[in-house]
């Protein structure tokens, strides 16, 4: 019983992980329709930015806003000049995003090397909080979760809930009759990039302190982030969280129970939830 | 801004020239309006979707000006051109499937102290605000037309383009889009209103152009139109 729990916690903190950065992916690919194989790398370098920032300053708060920034304004710089000129062409903007994932990736390898690093946190978290039939859990790993729900209802109440969430949605719809209204769409989507990309930089930084950062981790991230989106429902934030938690959970008991399997049943998870609702779980079926 | 329009208030189009790939769709179309109501109509195909499209700025023009108090707009965002004054009723209405239809009305973000803000639009036409938690999606043609030409307002543009705003409507509906609208043109709002529905646009019109093959061919009072089946039949075909 007490080792279920502690799978069950520990898969709760890794799909909080997992949704960090798939929220960054649901707006960018799931909402704006904009297929992106650099997510995984924003992901990376965030991780990696907080890593030497925080190693710099000793504060982590630090690390994680300068990587979302750094990571935010560098996904929008990728945006405005290698994105936005095909935007219309699928096939080209995950070419051309694959290529700056495959660019990005080996000038990380150069830049800090094939070995393990891990954001540092200060002391005062590193503790066990007691938990009951637990005994104790690392406090840092409930933290993440907490900052994982406060950013999916922050993320949900602005895309559904305020005048500039209208605007996206709208602008998703038809981005001429919204241009039309009077909005320049344009600026809008790169601003909807920027939180994407930034997002992706500061799950790198609590991905980053949870677990040490490797090369290739670019890849995996970018894959998982892929699964939860699409299982949760393509722009749908609550989705993302769900299928967060779905994938976070399945492959921590299969780590433990079937470990051999762990990977193919995360992929047996997204296969059985499409071929039972093809919109994903939250998803809503497209008109067009 | 103000819906009462200044008395600089024209706007020209002027040899204004639209290709599709190599077909000519506007042929050296060239009018200009005040503050009056001004109806276009003509058969399908004619080019007057096409001109009020490249009025909003949707398709370039390969030639010509388009300009709207003293400034050309020809070229321009869609955007641009809404904040220049000019809004856009399109035609089959381009509601939001993703917004209610508050968000449709309060995402234009007009001033409260406008004339046209989200309240008095719902006086306009109460039958959004009994709907106004709905899907625009889940609305019947008449009252996305009505969101439509509220979200146009809600903009208080100095000129309201509109395209064939009767399009698939119920008689009775479009008697009452025709009566609301008669009230919006009487306080002073400039409408251009591409129609297709003859008594609708003489009924809000007082003068008509007549579009055939992408070019003015006629320039008349709505009256000569109106009670004229010759002058009909020999524009509108209307058999």
């Amino acid at each position: 019983m007490d080792q279920f729990l502690l799978i069950a916690l520990n898969g709760l903190t890794l799909a909080a992980v997992y949704f960090l950065v798939a929220s960054g992916l649901t707006l960018i690919f799931g909402l704006m329709r904009v297929i992106t194989m650099a997510h995984g790398t924003s992901y990376l370098l965030g991780g990696y930015i907080g890593y030497v920032i925080a190693r710099e300053t000793g504060n982590w708060l630090l690390g994680a806003l300068g990587a979302a920034i750094a990571v935010g304004v560098l996904g929008l710089i990728i945006h405005q000049v290698l994105i936005r000129r095909f935007q219309d062409d699928d096939m080209r903007v995950a070419l051309v995003t694959l290529g700056v994932s495959l660019i990005g990736t080996d000038l990380m390898l150069a830049v800090f090397g094939g070995t393990a690093t891990q954001v540092a946190i200060p002391a005062a978290f590193q503790v066990g909080l007691p938990l009951p039939g637990l005994g104790s859990y690392p406090l840092i790993r409930l933290l993440i979760l907490l900052v994982a729900v406060l950013v999916g209802v922050g993320l949900t109440l602005f895309i559904n809930k305020t005048r500039y969430g209208s605007i996206v949605r709208a602008g998703v719809d038809d981005s001429q009759m919204t241009s039309a209204t009077g909005v320049n769409v344009r600026v809008v989507f790169a601003s909807i990039f920027f939180l994407g990309s930034a997002l992706a930089g500061f799950a790198g930084v609590v991905g980053g302190t949870l677990f040490p950062l490797l090369p290739g981790q670019d890849g995996s991230y970018l894959l998982f982030s892929l699964v939860v989106v699409i299982v949760g429902g393509m722009g749908s934030v609550p989705g993302a969280a769900i299928g967060a938690a779905l994938v976070g959970i399945v492959s921590q008991f299969a780590l433990v129970y079937a470990p051999t399997y762990s990977l193919v049943l995360t992929f047996a998870l997204m296969v059985v939830v499409l071929a039972i609702r093809p919109q994903g779980i939250l998803g809503r079926r497209s008109a067009t | 801004m103000t819906t009462q329009p200044d008395a600089t208030h024209e706007f020209r189009v002027t040899d204004l020239n639209v290709y599709y790939g190599r077909v000519h769709v506007l042929q050296d179309v060239s009018f200009s309006m005040g503050t009056e109501p001004l109806g276009v109509i003509g058969r399908n195909g004619m080019g007057k979707t096409t001109l009020v499209k490249a009025i909003a700025g949707f398709v370039p023009a390969r030639s010509g000006s388009i300009e709207f108090e003293g400034k050309d707009v020809a070229g321009k965002q869609p955007y641009q051109i809404n904040h220049a004054g000019i809004a856009y009723v399109p035609q089959g209405r381009r509601i939001f499937p993703s917004l209610s239809v508050h968000e449709h009305l309060t995402m234009v973000g007009a001033k409260k102290s406008a004339r046209w803000n989200v309240p008095a639009i719902y006086d306009l036409f109460p039958r959004l605000a009994e709907r106004r938690k709905n899907s625009g999606a889940a609305l019947s043609g008449g009252e996305q037309q009505m969101l439509a030409i509220g979200r146009a307002l809600l903009s208080n543009p100095r000129l309201v383009v509109m395209d064939e705003p009767s399009e698939g409507l119920a008689p009775a509906v479009v008697d009452h889009l025709a009566e609301v609208l008669r009230g919006v043109v009487r306080e002073g709002q400039a409408v251009l209103l591409i129609e297709q529905n003859l008594r609708f646009a003489t009924e809000l019109c007082d003068r008509i152009l007549v579009m055939v093959n992408g070019r003015i061919a006629a320039d008349m009072a709505a009256s000569e139109i109106a009670n004229n089946p010759e002058v009909q039949n020999k524009y509108l075909g209307v058999v």
